[in-house]
């Protein structure tokens, strides 16, 4: 079992306060609802539009969900970290109605998933981490679709499907098959499919795994445009630092449970923020190495002996970078490499919980 | 009525889809009539040749197995089309949308008749070159037809509902395979069941391809003059014994698909 590390804020600030029975009936497209919540949270200061408490979900003998609670509020953007077979997917699956938890209960957008699910659905878009559009159709015909089965009319959803096209720069790709497509633009097109029906709440599963670091940054910036209109996206991820860049909040899951929660900030400070990495030419040089910057640490100096790495949490970035490199250099230490290193999934794990992201087995894979 | 009204409107979205899909992946349709025309041909001429029906063209009483084989292979595409769109995502996709709920498997059906109506189409121009001939009027055929597109179209059901139990297309082709052959064969399909081994026999007779067939037999007007008559009522009152079956599978299989793709656990 993993070691509760203490940290700021395990719970979200404000418990989730029921929406009134009826919201999700007035609810009838993304704008009404954006519309209607903020007015009725106008009293209070905030309200959670994705809640969800103690979900479970086993799959025969793999736990994927064990007892997640989750918040969100209106407008902002939760960041869910985990490592492969945490249970994020199981998680977006369950709040997406696609699949039904053993025990605990979700509301989306002031409809519970599994008595209202036809009402989620109207105010949610899901882009998945495999993306789901039809390869043999073109990407207008794929958006015309989507829209079509949000019922809207045939003018509208072609009018729609042309927008959201000019909008994800694929234009010219717009009348071929996604057989063709690049893997980035077949996401942004897998994107686009979410957001035919401008839904208030928004669910990327792992939208960026597996892009090429460009197809990434330009994914980031959609992303960051949708949300400066007011959608509410929870956002599954593997990548600290795309937490880090997209997320209001980030949960880090492990397990099918939470390990952490807080602001990217309170995160990182946490984890320890900047590693200074040091990798030196002899085994022998080891424990001098370490001695030599143990002052500079603000944390636990780790070192790795197989690779004669030494990694030192630091702060403030270049400065200790250049103090670490004028010590080693001063001790006349002989190195191979030195870096400045940001933090990853793995150091989060590592310090939240004392053991790195395991390598998951097929099957949990394969479950969440 | 306003959700049967969606639910139609949904099952037409998904069945232009699909309509879509034919022409795009035409390597599918080329198989689905070719094979046809390639069965026509190898039961004309290879058993043709050495198998002697009483009063009548051994020929002219293959076709109508030929087709009612062909049909209920057809059917196997509702389900292989179901697995593939599971395997590739789309289907999580379907079922995060506000549309019907019987939409995705309803346009599936509907679409994929378009390919039994085609590969019926060829293989009856392929009889006819062979000398297979309607000789009870194009009503009485054309009633044949729809009857054995209708078996199939009750069949495609069955296959809808294993096509979202299978984790592969792959594992649906063998699957279906194994049933299908058995089914098709033990039965009055391309030979005369009246010399089957007992158990064979009234497995044969109370088969409903036998009676579809035996039903496209009568309407075509294929059965020759001196056969004797049928001593079981499924081969008595083919056509009947067809719809009864027809109804049945669809009461039974059209909930149960519907039921499990509303169910089919999000796969990544």
């Amino acid at each position: 079992m993993p070691h509760f590390a203490p940290f700021v804020n395990t719970k979200p600030p404000q418990r989730p306060r029921p929406l009134p029975e009826d919201v999700g009936h007035r609810i009838v497209d993304g704008h009404a609802a954006c519309d209607f919540l903020s007015h009725g949270a106008g009293s209070v200061p905030s309200m959670a539009i994705i809640e969800a408490e103690g979900l479970r979900k086993t799959y025969k003998e793999i736990v994927a969900l064990d007892g997640l609670d989750l918040a969100v509020e209106e407008g902002s953007i939760l960041g869910v970290l985990g490592p492969n077979g945490a249970g994020k997917t199981t998680a977006v699956s369950i709040l997406a109605t696609l699949l039904e938890p053993d025990a605990g209960t979700a509301r989306v957008a002031g409809a519970d998933v599994l008595t209202g699910a036809e009402l989620v659905r109207r105010n949610i878009g899901l882009s998945g981490q495999y993306a789901a559009v039809d390869e043999h159709l073109t990407g207008f015909e794929n958006l015309r679709m989507v829209g079509r089965l949000y019922h809207m009319g045939k003018a509208a959803a072609a009018d729609r499907a042309r927008e959201l096209l000019a909008d994800f720069d694929l234009i010219e790709a717009g009348d071929r098959p996604v057989k063709g497509y690049s893997g980035g633009m077949r996401r942004r097109l897998d994107l686009a499919a979410a957001l035919v029906a401008s839904p208030p709440v928004l669910f990327l599963d792992e939208p960026t795994t597996g892009l090429d670091p460009r197809s990434r940054l330009d994914l980031w910036g959609v992303i960051n445009d949708l949300v400066a209109d007011g959608t509410t996206l929870l956002l599954t991820t593997q990548y600290l630092e795309e937490a880090d860049h997209l997320a209001d909040e980030i949960l880090v899951i492990d397990h099918g449970s939470e390990i952490a929660y807080g602001t990217p900030d309170a995160l990182k400070t946490q984890v320890g923020g900047e590693r200074v990495e040091v990798v030196v030419a002899s085994n022998d040089d080891i424990d001098r190495t370490v001695s030599t910057l143990s002052s500079l640490a603000v944390g636990e100096v780790h070192v790795e002996a197989r690779t004669r790495t030494i990694v030192v949490p630091v702060t403030g970035g270049a400065g200790a970078l250049t103090e670490a490199l004028r010590r080693v250099d001063a001790a006349s230490i002989p190195i191979h490499d030195v870096g400045l290193r940001r933090p990853t999934l793995d150091d989060v794990f590592l310090s939240l919980t004392g053991h790195k992201t395991e390598e998951p087995t097929a099957e949990t894979e394969g479950a969440a | 009525m306003e959700r049967i009204k969606r639910a139609f409107s949904d099952g037409n979205v998904i069945a232009q889809r699909n309509v879509i899909r034919i022409k795009r992946v035409p390597e599918v349709l080329v198989f689905v009539l070719i094979s046809p025309i390639m069965f026509v041909l190898l039961f004309a001429y290879v058993f043709g040749s050495s198998i002697d029906v009483p009063g009548g063209s051994y020929r002219e009483f293959l076709i109508g197995g030929i087709f009612a084989q062909t049909v209920i292979f057809g059917a196997t595409f509702t389900g292989a089309g179901l697995a593939e769109d599971m395997q590739k995502g789309i289907i999580n996709r379907f079922r995060s949308l506000p549309m019907s709920q019987s939409a995705v498997v309803f346009g599936r059906t509907a679409s994929d008749v378009i390919y039994n109506v085609l590969s019926l189409i060829i293989m009856a121009l392929t009889g006819l070159v062979v000398g297979w001939r309607i000789h009870d009027g194009i009503v009485s055929a054309l009633l044949g037809f729809g009857l054995l597109l209708l078996f199939a179209y009750a069949l495609s059901w069955v296959m809808a509902l294993v096509g979202l139990s299978v984790p592969s297309v792959e594992v649906i082709n063998n699957a279906s395979f194994m049933v299908i052959f058995p089914l098709t064969f033990i039965a009055n399909t391309f030979v005369p069941s009246d010399n089957l081994p007992t158990p064979l026999r009234v497995f044969a007779e109370w088969n409903p391809v036998s009676a579809v067939t035996q039903a496209a037999r009568e309407l075509f007007g294929n059965i020759p003059a001196g056969t004797p008559e049928p001593t079981v009522w499924s081969l008595q009152n083919p056509i009947a014994y067809t719809l009864i079956w027809v109804v049945i599978i669809l009461i039974v299989f059209v909930p149960l698909s519907v039921r499990k793709y509303q169910r089919v656990a999000a796969k990544t």
